[in-house]
C-alpha cells in the first residue's frame, strides 16, 4: 500500500509588491530569502527549530491587526506581505536598542568584535545610538569549562545555544531560567559549566551563538569567529537516517 | 537529603518523598508530569531544593536545565531560600486548625518576617507548606529539613532561638 505523503501545495503571494511562490510548509522568511528579500533575524538559524523570540523579523501581513514574526508564519495563498515599511524598521531598531540596553555590550573589548551578529544588525539597520537608559546589570562570567567561556553580559537570550544543544547534540545541558529581566541561560541546575556531567564539550553552542556570550578560551579581542556550516549538514544527515 | 529524622516524627521524610513519587506515578513517570511534580514538592516541602530537582529529572527523564528553568519560571515555586536556617510551617487544614497561624504570627513578631522572607542577617527563612503528610502530628513544623510535630509558638520560638545563639 502506498503511504499517503502530505503534499505541500504551491502558494502564490506578494512580498513587497513582488509576486512570489512558495510551498505551504514554508515560512514568509524562507520564501522572502529565496527571493533575495532581506529580513533581519537573530533567534532564527537555518538548521534549528523556530523560536520566534527576538521579533526582529516582524513583517506586516495585509488584513492582520498586528505585525507577525516572519520566521514562524507560514505563507498562504494570496497573502500580501510588507517587510520593510518605515514603521517596521523603527520597531526593529527599538527591539535592537533594547537588547543593547539590557546587558553590557562593549564591542571594543569583545572577543566577537567584528564577527558579531548583533553588531552587524545594528550597523545594517543604522543604529547610531541607543535611546534607552542602559541597565548595566552585573552579570557573571563562567570560565570554569576547560575550553569555553560563557559571558552573560553579552547574551541576548536568542536561545540558539539551548536549541542546538537539545535538538542537534541531544545533551540539553543548557536552558533558560526565570522570566523577563531575570532570565538567564543556565547549565544544568545553574551549575558551573566546567562541572557539568551532561555537557559533551562539543562546542556547538559556542559556534551558533550570535554574540560574544559564548566563546572559546584563549581568544582575545575580535578573534572569535564562529563556524556554523556543520548545522545544515548535520540536519540533512539526520533526516536521512 | 542529608537530614536525620526529628524526634517523634519518624518516617515523615519518607512520607513527603512518597507524595512526590505518587504524583510522578500518576502521570506514568512521563516528562509531562514535571509541573505537577514540582507542585507536589512545593506543597509538601515548602520549597524546591537541588537534590529533589535532580531526583525528578532522573525519574521523569527531563533534562536538569529544563527542570530548573520550569522551577524558576513560575512564581508559584520557591527555590531553597537564602537563609542559613529554614523554618517551614505547615498550613494544611489539620495544622491550620490546630494553630499554625499563631506559630507564623509569633515568628513574625520575633524576627519581623513574613512567610517567603528571610531575615536581613540571612540567618532565618520562613516558609509555609500545604501539607507535610504528618497531619496526625499537627501542627507540624520543619526545622532545617527535620519534621517536628505537635508544635506551639513557644516550642518553635525555643528551637529558633537556639539557632540564633550559635
Ligand atoms: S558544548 Fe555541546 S553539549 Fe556542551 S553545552 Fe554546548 S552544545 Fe551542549
Ligand atoms: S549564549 Fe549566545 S546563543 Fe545562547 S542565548 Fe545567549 S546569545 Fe543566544
Ligand atoms: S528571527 Fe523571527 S523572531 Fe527571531
Ligand atoms: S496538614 Fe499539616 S501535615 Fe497535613
Amino acid at each position: 500500500m502506498m503511504i499517503a505523503k502530505k503534499i505541500s501545495q504551491i502558494q502564490t503571494l506578494i512580498i513587497d509588491g513582488k509576486e512570489v511562490g512558495g510551498r505551504s510548509d514554508e515560512t514568509i522568511l524562507q520564501v522572502a530569502r529565496e527571493n533575495d528579500i532581506f529580513i533581519p533575524t537573530l533567534c532564527h538559524l537555518d538548521g534549528l527549530s523556530e523560536y520566534g523570540g527576538c521579533r526582529l523579523c516582524i513583517v506586516h501581513v495585509k488584513g492582520l491587526p498586528r505585525l507577525v514574526p516572519s520566521c514562524t508564519t507560514l505563507v498562504r495563498e494570496g497573502m500580501e506581505v510588507t517587510t520593510n515599511s518605515e514603521d517596521i524598521i523603527e520597531y526593529r531598531k527599538g527591539i535592537l536598542s533594547l537588547l543593547f540596553a539590557e546587558r553590557n555590550h562593549v564591542c571594543s573589548v569583545c572577543v566577537s568584535n567584528g564577527h558579531c551578529e548583533l553588531q552587524w544588525l545594528a550597523l545594517k539597520l543604522g543604529i547610531t545610538h541607543v535611546e534607552f537608559p542602559y541597565i548595566y546589570p552585573k552579570m557573571p562570567v563562567d570560565a570554569t569549562h576547560d575550553r569555553f567561556i560563557a559571558d552573560h553580559n553579552r547574551c541576548v537570550l536568542c536561545g540558539r545555544c539551548v536549541r542546538v544543544c537539545h535538538e542537534v547534540e541531544g545533551a540539553h545541558t543548557k536552558d533558560v531560567m526565570g522570566r523577563g529581566i531575570t532570565s538567564r541561560v543556565i547549565t544544568d541546575l545553574m551549575n558551573n559549566w566546567g562541572e557539568s556531567n551532561t555537557c559533551t564539550g562539543c562546542g556547538k553552542c559556542v559556534h551558533v551563538c550570535p554574540t560574544g556570550a559564548l566563546s572559546e578560551k584563549g581568544k582575545s579581542v575580535a578573534e572569535m569567529e564562529k563556524r556554523r556550516q556543520f548545522l545544515p549538514y548535520l540536519k540533512r544527515m539526520r533526516e536521512r537516517s | 537529603m542529608n537530614e536525620q529524622q526529628g524526634v517523634g516524627a519518624k518516617g515523615q521524610e519518607d512520607r513527603r518523598i512518597r507524595m512526590v513519587e505518587r504524583t510522578m506515578r500518576m502521570y506514568g513517570n512521563e516528562p509531562h508530569a514535571l509541573i505537577e511534580t514540582l507542585h507536589t514538592i512545593q506543597e509538601s516541602y515548602g520549597y524546591i531544593d537541588t537534590d529533589l530537582m535532580r531526583f525528578v529529572s532522573e525519574k521523569l527523564g527531563v533534562p536538569l536545565s529544563k527542570v530548573y528553568g520550569v522551577a524558576t519560571f513560575y512564581h508559584f515555586f520557591t527555590l531553597k531560600p537564602q537563609g542559613e536556617h529554614t523554618c517551614v510551617v505547615c498550613t494544611g487544614t489539620a495544622c491550620y486548625i490546630t494553630g499554625a497561624k499563631n506559630i507564623i504570627d509569633e515568628i513574625g513578631k520575633q524576627y519581623d518576617i513574613k512567610p517567603g522572607e528571610t531575615t536581613s542577617d540571612n540567618k532565618l527563612s520562613l516558609l509555609t507548606a500545604r501539607c507535610l503528610g504528618a497531619c496526625g502530628l499537627a501542627p507540624a513544623v520543619v526545622f532545617d529539613g527535620v519534621v517536628a510535630g505537635k508544635q506551639n509558638p513557644e516550642s518553635v520560638n525555643e528551637t529558633i532561638r537556639r539557632w540564633f545563639e550559635k
